[in-house]
């Protein structure tokens, strides 16, 4: 069955993959969106433990979505891990950072002995939820702006964008303004989601001050986004993109994106479908009472993120394009594994249907019942 | 080729060995330290003994501590790759990357959803249940060491792969090689089972501690005979393995088996060296002793390498300058064709280039008659490829003795432990003690032999380590890796402040 499957439908259908497990990760952001609330939704040390107690129940979950996230890459389009992560040096250090510290501020922050106090955990927490965030929304960005790369014949990556003399290995995707709007509206929409899903994990009736304040935050920072949000999609239809000839030869294609919108209606599709879910999950969030939001603006994230990630990649596109050497540009054709390879993974993928469904279970069994004060108190809490 | 500046080299080696070593620091607690939870537990669950659930939820918390910062530190390895050493991301991330992803879908996820449940389930799931989750915690912990020691394996034994003259890459010919490479498979079992090892002697440690105290005295006792029994288990099983590690090193990486017992002029019969002090002034190939002081074990290399006491056991001097006797090649000879493979590699390249199709027919041809050696044409000197011996010498001695010793320490414990003395022997506490840190010490001393003994090698005989790294400035690297140092230093800090603290308050509160 997958043996029989064609190189190019086995191509497509990693970059997919990929971008599946990407918007679950853009979905799972709401543990970092709702880190960098802490200080302004909680204001005593119980409603604190509720956030981070809640919180830390998954914090897991989006930091192992990444790390897959990284290996599916590295399996299925080894040439862009190289190129990206190798030349976008600093980025991708900068990022993973942030998760580093991140990973022990929940385990860390009450326990006797921590050293350094609660509130540098807490700090760490924040640093991940906004600066995380935002340059991972600035890496993605790179998708439609392009990076200054060149490969020779050995498809070694040299980075060529220097300022004042200093090579800043990537840091210059947040000279971009679409960059930058990317990382913002993801940061905002991490919010939204994390003020969302604390909704409905917690059980308010012990913080009902904190719940006027998280339904508060999700409509504050819906409307925060919604100007970065604004900008990338007009500025992804009208910009120009890097299209792929027969040949493979990549040149400057105006409206690119826009017209890939209309070559693939399905995207469009994803992309009008998931900012309407968003919108009727912010509206639960924040003027229905309601406490399943999250799961509307969790979907509507997903799709978002499906249509972000696969509209600079189909349709002759090229999906991680060099500014500075057009034909070094990366295609899901030129930058993949091999036939074998990427057959051989498509068995292994076969099991995450199965890795998704415990996932779920174990979600519902845990969160059946709502994170109550006893709960957040307990000593061996967080 | 990139020109690559050996600074640059060096310190991107260093990056890694750091990271590794910091993540090194508790990863074997954690593949040991869950299994110990779960047989508590799943002693609690039989017995329904409340103690039994104080002590699972004693060393549960020991556990969290040190599973949050072998996640901090795991991440920065995998990206690493990536970062640092692009060039062979791209050179055999057809390979390598499957082994990640696999672990990545398989065992992270299974780690991650089942931690929730065995942290926080205590009062939202049935005991059965919660207990089928600390054990689902200690699998997915051994399934993710399994994946990431194939890929490693992969690195010392490169097997069920192609070169593509076209891509410029290795690519997977059989996932089925790969996964049962005989390294990864020896590999997996003796550094798995050294975790197991070292997190029994962790409880012991603890445990002997709260003895000589006076405390928890119940607990502790109930601690060390689990411990006793799955440390001597674990200990006998790592003797065995690195047994079969020694064994494939020295069919499929004798330079560095060479190196591992500072064995300069190959024999037959050769003996093994059971401590010596290495020379540190010998070379390959002059007349120097390798050692100042030494202590043989006659024939025993020879048994240990070949499985035949009279065989014969290649030295330094042997792979590098070649023996014609034995039918060795030297390192000089495989560097000659390995610099016309390249030379025909790059002919190719741009004969593809220039569409000059007959051109490249025969440059690949030519190139397919030496693309064996084609990683020793990356090689400056013959000497390059031998790794430092002395630092792979002193810690596969150390690793190999202290291993000995763990087998017949558990032992003890058990002995005594079912002889319902253990606290009555005042001379073994003591040796209990110290018994986490010389596992700690046995665990990343194995490392280094592993790690340092593949030198220059990135990947066995095909790439080496100056070939891999990312074309970076040294300043970058540098600032990395000092950045690295701060903050993983802070977090060791506060982790270890953090375990002491819980173990000074002990389980009461359980």
């Amino acid at each position: 069955m997958i043996s029989n499957l064609d190189y190019v439908t086995l191509q497509q259908l990693w970059w997919i993959i990929c971008s599946v497990v990407g918007s679950l990760f853009l979905f799972l952001t709401f543990v970092q969106g709702g880190q960098t609330l802490l200080w302004q939704v909680a204001k005593t040390d119980t409603e604190s433990a509720f956030v981070i107690n809640s919180l830390g129940r998954k914090w897991e979950l989006p930091f192992t979505t990444l790390v897959l996230f990284g290996g599916a890459l590295f399996a299925s389009f080894p040439k862009f891990y190289s190129t990206s992560f190798g030349g976008a040096y600093w980025v991708w250090i900068l990022i993973l950072f942030t998760f580093i510290i991140q990973a022990v501020s929940y385990e860390y922050r009450t326990k006797p002995g921590n050293v350094w106090g609660s509130k540098t955990y807490e700090l760490f927490m924040f640093i991940n939820g906004s600066v995380g965030v935002l340059l991972i929304g600035a890496a993605v960005g790179t998708f439609y702006t392009g990076s200054a790369f060149s490969l020779n014949s050995m498809n070694q990556v040299t980075w060529e964008y220097t300022l004042g003399g200093v090579n800043l290995r990537g840091l210059e995707a947040a000279f971009s303004l679409f960059n930058l709007s990317l990382g913002l509206f993801l940061v905002f929409n991490a919010r939204v989601l994390g003020a969302l899903y604390l909704l409905n994990s917690l059980d308010l009736v012990a913080v009902t001050e904190m719940e006027k304040r998280l339904r508060k935050a999700v409509w504050i920072n819906f409307l925060c986004s919604l100007p970065f949000l604004l900008y990338v999609v007009v500025s992804i239809l009208l910009r120009d993109g890097f299209g792929v000839d027969e040949s493979g030869v990549v040149s400057m294609v105006s409206f690119k994106y826009f017209l890939n919108l209309l070559a693939l209606p399905h995207l469009l599709v994803l992309l009008l479908a998931g900012l309407g879910l968003v919108i009727w999950g912010v509206m639960l969030g924040a003027f229905k009472g309601s406490v399943k939001g999250i799961w509307p603006a969790g979907l509507g994230t997903v799709l978002v993120g499906l249509c972000v990630l696969c509209l600079p990649a189909f349709n002759s596109t090229a999906f991680y394009p060099s500014t500075f050497d057009l034909q070094s540009s990366l295609t899901i054709f030129n930058a993949s594994s091999s036939k074998f390879t990427l057959s051989t993974m498509t068995y292994v993928a076969l099991g995450v249907p199965f890795v998704l469904a415990y996932v779920a279970y174990l979600w519902k069994m845990m969160d059946s019942k709502k994170l109550s004060t006893e709960d957040a108190l307990d000593h061996e809490a967080y | 080729m990139i020109d690559v500046d050996p600074s640059l080299v060096n310190w991107s080696r260093a990056q890694f060995a750091f990271t590794a070593m910091y993540h090194w620091i508790f990863v074997p607690l954690t593949l040991g330290l869950s299994f110990l939870c779960a047989f508590y537990e799943t002693i609690y669950l039989k017995t329904g003994n409340e103690e039994w659930k104080k002590i699972t939820r004693f060393w549960m918390t020991l556990f969290g501590i040190n599973f949050a910062i072998g996640v901090a530190t795991g991440i920065i390895l995998e990206f690493e790759f990536g970062t640092n050493w692009s060039n062979y991301s791209w050179m055999v991330g057809d390979i390598f990357g499957a082994p990640l992803a696999v672990e990545g879908i398989f065992a992270f996820f299974m780690e991650a959803s089942f931690f929730a449940v065995m942290f926080f389930g205590w009062n939202r799931v049935s005991k059965g249940f919660h207990c089928f989750s600390t054990w689902m915690v200690a699998i997915g912990s051994n399934l993710s060491a399994v994946w990431i020691l194939v890929a490693n394996g992969w690195m010392q034994n490169p097997v069920g792969m192609a070169f593509n003259a076209d891509t410029a890459r290795f690519e997977m010919q059989s996932f089925a090689d790969v996964v049962f490479n005989p390294v990864a498979v020896s590999k997996f079992t003796h550094t798995s089972s050294s975790g197991f090892v070292m997190a029994s002697a962790f409880v012991l440690t603890i445990s002997c501690w709260y003895l000589i105290k006076g405390r928890h005295v119940e607990m502790a006792k109930k601690s060390i005979v689990v411990a006793s029994v799955f440390g001597l288990v674990a200990s006998v099983f790592v003797a065995f393995t690195g047994d079969e590690a020694a064994y494939e090193v020295a069919q499929k990486q004798p330079m560095k088996l060479a190196a591992m017992e500072g064995l300069y002029k190959g024999e037959r019969g050769a003996g093994l060296v059971a401590m010596g002090i290495v020379n540190s002034a010998k070379d390959p190939g002059d007349v120097q002793d390798p050692f100042l002081f030494e202590v043989k074990i006659p024939q025993l290399l020879s048994l240990l390498a070949n499985r035949e006491a009279g065989s014969f056991v290649p030295g330094i001097d042997d792979l590098v300058f070649g023996n014609t006797e034995e039918n060795i090649m030297g390192v000089n000879t495989m560097m000659e064709k390995g610099k016309v493979a390249l030379a025909d590699l790059a002919e190719f390249k741009e004969a593809r280039k220039n569409k000059s199709e007959d051109v490249a027919a025969a440059a690949l041809e030519r190139f397919k008659v030496n693309e064996e050696f084609m990683g020793y044409g990356y090689l400056s000197t013959p000497e390059e490829a031998v790794p430092p011996v002395s630092t792979v010498f002193y810690n596969f001695h150390i690793m190999a003795i202290l291993g000995s010793m763990f087998p017949v320490i558990f032992g003890a414990f058990l002995f005594f432990s079912l002889k319902g003395t253990v606290t009555e022997k005042r001379w073994l506490l003591p040796v209990g003690l110290f018994t986490g840190l010389l596992a700690f010490l046995a665990g990343q001393a194995g490392w280094v032999t592993a790690e340092v003994g593949r030198q220059p090698w990135a990947i066995q005989g095909l790439m080496p380590v100056k070939v891999a790294t990312t074309n970076l400035s040294v300043t970058s690297v540098q600032i990395t890796f000092a950045m690295f140092a701060v903050v993983f230093t802070l977090l060791l800090i506060a982790e270890i402040s953090i375990m002491l603290k819980q173990i000074a308050i002990g389980p009461e509160v359980h």
